[in-house]
């Protein structure tokens, strides 16, 4: 550490300039840097299903299946749904923001495990490559659910070897979600309580949770599919004494869940940036700090409402279909209190509060639209049809792709010491906005008319709505497109950050500086206030102790 | 192109029940969602920073009755519609009496229909308005699913298991039939034609051996006979007093004992089982000594055979059998 201050002369040490060469990031242990090598391999991933979606949508534009074959087609949307759920998604909030922001928020020095957080990233990047390859080398045609007996004893192609991709990429989702719990736990700065956490931790909290007790189980599944391929073991083919249904069983118990892996981060940051906007406290704090934690728990408890039609007992659908009416109602009272929070806030329409509008609007319209999937009747109409895309897409695209957009723009500044331009980014929020509905609305009447899932071709009385659709996904490219282009370039020409741009309250704004340093802090602080005190904007919210250096200058070897 | 219909037909009875159904969700989502949008929007534009006028002193962070409002409200919406939901559920999938039987089987990448009186048809089924109708569905490789949106109905089929749905067709007319569960290359190729016919056309259409150029010559039942006594010669061993095997007379819905003491009811599913691997269930009294017919019958053969062994179910049993 001596050295490093050193090198450094007048400007500030912060972790990027600290060390600059490409082992320094490949071998990081640095939080912060793992945070940034999961943004570019995600922002990768997400390119590579967008390009996906893109030959899905432009196939679909006209009735017949006339631009790709219908081999084709299905590795396309196998493609984009395995790469946009296991590499993109699933990884996407907690492993990139939750490992830049979450110790910094609670006053920690780094997470409880920097090696096995490198690790994880090293067991996501191998993954992830290996199920590209796949697709490279041939492509598997199975669509991301893997459905026995057609993956296990039907389908060509290098399925076993993107089961192993997904299986490792599993690992890496396993390691974080150990590591936030432990750091969570055991890191906490001295008087950062369990309810002066900002909810962003709570909602990281709960999906660790998820990610530690439900990725095994899809894991296994998954290597059991690829062994059952490999020698013929009869687990899921009942042509071999297995049960299909066995695996929707296990499938579902983890991918269920798994949608709250993706959702609840978002929440989370919501919370963050709701709050940060109204200069206001979150409304409601305890509930919606324990609805994330009701999510995560009643959400492993509902994964039978996948199977409504596969001839499970009316009985067990009954409760399932119970119980998941019963989990929509934490996000309900997440929403109603964002509401809140709002009303008499001090509002800022800054970007990042753009996006979280948007991020309400879209989700409450995925959300309201799981009523219809929840309901058992209208759900033996509605499964397999393009009402359950539109829902998803909602919740998971709507939802959750703005909660992360919105993540980006409010750390962007924190992340790398500079501004954007303001206007640009609400542009670019109202194009995701307008582009998305225009997409996805349509595949709502769609799917109550009827329109399966996964179709190449389709009647032709379907085709209007099915060319707006792919019309209006163009417009949502352009809003996905733009913050490419304007972050880039604010990385070079954007205006210098200042320490804490937008007022905000907590650790991560009001102690550690514009580019952080290495350690993030000067000193173990002491928090001395619940996060979003914007009533006492005079108090900060955690302080340094007595001025013994601690971390900085100490002569220790690490770093 | 310019003909865009936004509603599918509405052909049965369960369809009419569903559809009021699901346009209360409809209307109740888009009433939370308008007041969530537009509330959200207007509250982010009353209290923006620079509109001094509002009035911001008199917030509060917490209030009990506002949290209980917001969440007891949806939570009795939500089990109403819960309730009415399962109810309607169980409508078609819960098992009755007196439906007519149609055997559906998928493969890759067709529909075949069976109709009692032995009336075949491929992507294509034809059905009387006004009467209750039971599919039963199984696949012969992957999972497949039967859905005719028109009727709100869907069931998936699934090798190895037969599943049943009932649904009561009402308008005549002519609906899509699709498979809606991914089986594989030409997935989306797998669909038909429902028929809806007035119920004197339609048994005058079966009468005629339905699409085929001449009326079919035996019922479903008379085709199991055929398999029983020609390629799978059962016979041989079952109903031939030379050997013991258990008599099939009187057999089906009745309770049978196996070796290792436990009971089970003959229905389609465990005479299928027993068919194609016999040694799962053996009935107490009896060696395991019939061969498996996994992959020596096709799906079509072993619902001919079962209708065949369900039309001896009045008979009695030869001997002490």
């Amino acid at each position: 550490m001596a050295t490093i201050t050193a090198q450094m002369g007048t400007e500030r040490v912060n972790y990027l300039n600290v060390r600059t060469t490409v082992a320094s990031w490949l071998l990081t242990l640095d939080h912060k840097r793992i945070g940034i090598l999961y943004l570019v391999g995600i922002t990768f991933f997400f390119l590579l299903g967008s390009i996906a979606a893109a030959f899905v949508r432009l196939e679909l534009s006209t009735p017949k299946g006339d631009l790709l074959s219908s081999d084709t087609y299905n590795k396309m949307f196998t493609l984009h749904g395995v790469i946009m759920i296991f590499l993109f998604l699933i990884p996407s909030i907690p492993a990139s923001f939750g490992n830049f922001v979450l110790p910094m928020m609670i006053g920690a020095r780094d997470v409880a495990f920097p090696r096995l957080n490198l690790l994880s990233w090293y067991f996501f990047m191998i993954g992830g490559l290996l199920a590209t390859i796949a697709t490279v080398k041939g492509g598997i045609d199975t669509g991301w659910t893997f459905y026995t007996p057609y993956s296990s004893a039907f389908a060509k192609g290098e399925v076993s070897l993107a089961l192993v991709g997904v299986f490792l990429v599993g690992f890496s989702s396993i390691f974080t979600g150990i590591n936030f719990l432990v750091t969570i736990h055991k890191m906490r700065a001295p008087g950062m309580t369990w309810f002066r956490l900002p909810l962003f931790v709570w909602a990281m909290y709960a999906t660790s949770l998820i990610q530690v007790l439900g990725t095994p189980v899809v894991a296994i599944t998954l290597l059991l599919v690829a062994v059952e391929r490999s020698f013929g073991i009869g687990i899921f083919d009942p042509n071999r004494g297995g049960d299909p249904i066995l695996f929707q069983h296990l499938f579902w118990f983890y991918s269920h869940p798994a949608v709250y892996i993706m959702i609840v981060p978002g929440m989370g940051v919501i919370s963050e940036v709701i709050a940060t906007f109204s200069r206001r406290r979150v409304f409601g704090y305890h509930f919606v700090a324990f609805s994330s934690l009701a999510i995560a728990i009643i959400g492993f408890l509902v994964w039978g409402h996948h199977m409504f039609t596969t001839g499970q007992s009316i009985y067990a659908g009954i409760v399932f279909s119970f119980l998941t009416f019963i989990v929509a109602i934490p996000s309900a009272i997440k929403t109603f209190n964002w509401m809140a929070t709002i009303w008499k806030g001090r509002v800022h329409w800054d970007a990042p509060m753009v996006y979280a509008l948007g991020f309400l609007g879209l989700f409450v319209i995925g959300g309201l639209t799981g009523l219809h999937l929840s309901s058992m009747a209208t759900n033996v109409h509605l499964t397999d049809t393009y009402f359950v895309v539109a829902h998803f897409h909602y919740v998971m695209v709507g939802g959750a792709i703005m909660a992360y957009l919105a993540a980006l723009h409010y750390w962007w500044p924190k992340m790398t010491g500079r501004m954007y331009p303001q206007s640009w980014a609400k542009l670019s929020a109202l194009m995701v906005f307008v582009g998305f509905n225009l997409t996805f609305f349509p595949q709502f009447i769609l799917g109550y008319m009827g329109m399966p899932r996964r179709y190449h071709s389709y009647p032709e009385e379907w085709w209007a709505l099915n060319l707006l659709s792919s019309a209006g996904s163009s417009i949502l490219a352009v809003g996905y497109l733009l913050p490419a282009i304007y972050l880039t370039w604010s990385l070079k020409y954007g205006r210098i950050a200042e320490k804490n741009p937008w007022g905000a309250r907590g650790l991560e704004w009001e102690l550690v500086d514009t580019l952080p340093h290495p350690h993030n802090f000067e000193r173990v602080p002491i928090v001395t206030r619940a996060a979003y005190d914007y009533t006492h904007p005079e108090e900060p919210t955690a302080i340094y102790p007595s001025p013994r250096p601690a971390y900085v200058g100490g002569g220790g070897k690490d770093g | 192109m310019w003909n865009i219909p936004f509603f599918p037909p509405t052909a049965s009875k369960e369809g009419e029940a569903i559809s009021v159904l699901y346009w209360t969700i409809s209307w109740l989502a888009i009433f939370f969602g308008a007041i969530v949008l537009f509330g959200a929007i207007y509250l982010a534009v009353k209290y923006r920073a620079s509109n001094e006028a509002a009035r911001r002193d008199d917030a509060v962070e917490t209030d009990m009755k506002l949290e209980l409002t917001w969440t007891l409200v949806p939570l009795v919406l939500a089990l109403v519609i819960f309730g009415w939901a399962a109810k309607l559920y169980a409508d078609i999938y819960a098992p009755r009496e007196g439906a007519y039987e149609v055997f559906v089987i998928g493969k890759q990448w067709m529909w075949h229909c069976q109709h009692p009186n032995g009336v075949r048809e491929n992507n294509e089924l034809h059905l009387p308005a006004g009467r209750l109708i039971k599919v039963t569905a199984i696949s012969q490789d992957v999972i497949h699913a039967f859905s005719i949106p028109a009727f709100r109905v869907k069931r998936d089929v699934v090798p190895g298991r037969y599943n049943t749905m009932f649904f009561t067709p009402t308008q005549p007319g002519k609906y899509h039939l699709f498979c809606t569960e991914y089986c594989g290359t030409k997935h989306s190729e797998m669909i038909g034609w429902v028929y809806v016919m007035p119920p004197e056309e339609f048994e005058k259409w079966l009468a005629g051996g339905g699409a085929a150029a001449a009326p079919t010559a035996m019922s479903l039942e008379e085709q199991g006979k055929q398999v029983f006594e020609g390629i799978g010669g059962c016979n041989t061993c079952h109903m031939n007093p030379m050997y013991k095997a258990p008599d099939l007379r009187g057999l089906f819905g009745k309770k049978v004992k196996l070796a290792d003491g436990s009971t089970v009811v003959a229905d389609e599913a465990y005479i299928r089982e027993s068919i194609l691997n016999p040694a799962a269930k053996v009935v107490a009294g009896y060696q395991a000594a019939m061969p498996a017919y996994q992959g020596v019958l096709s799906e079509e053969q072993v619902v001919q055979l079962i209708a065949y062994i369900k039309s001896l179910a009045n008979q009695k049993p030869a001997g002490g059998q």
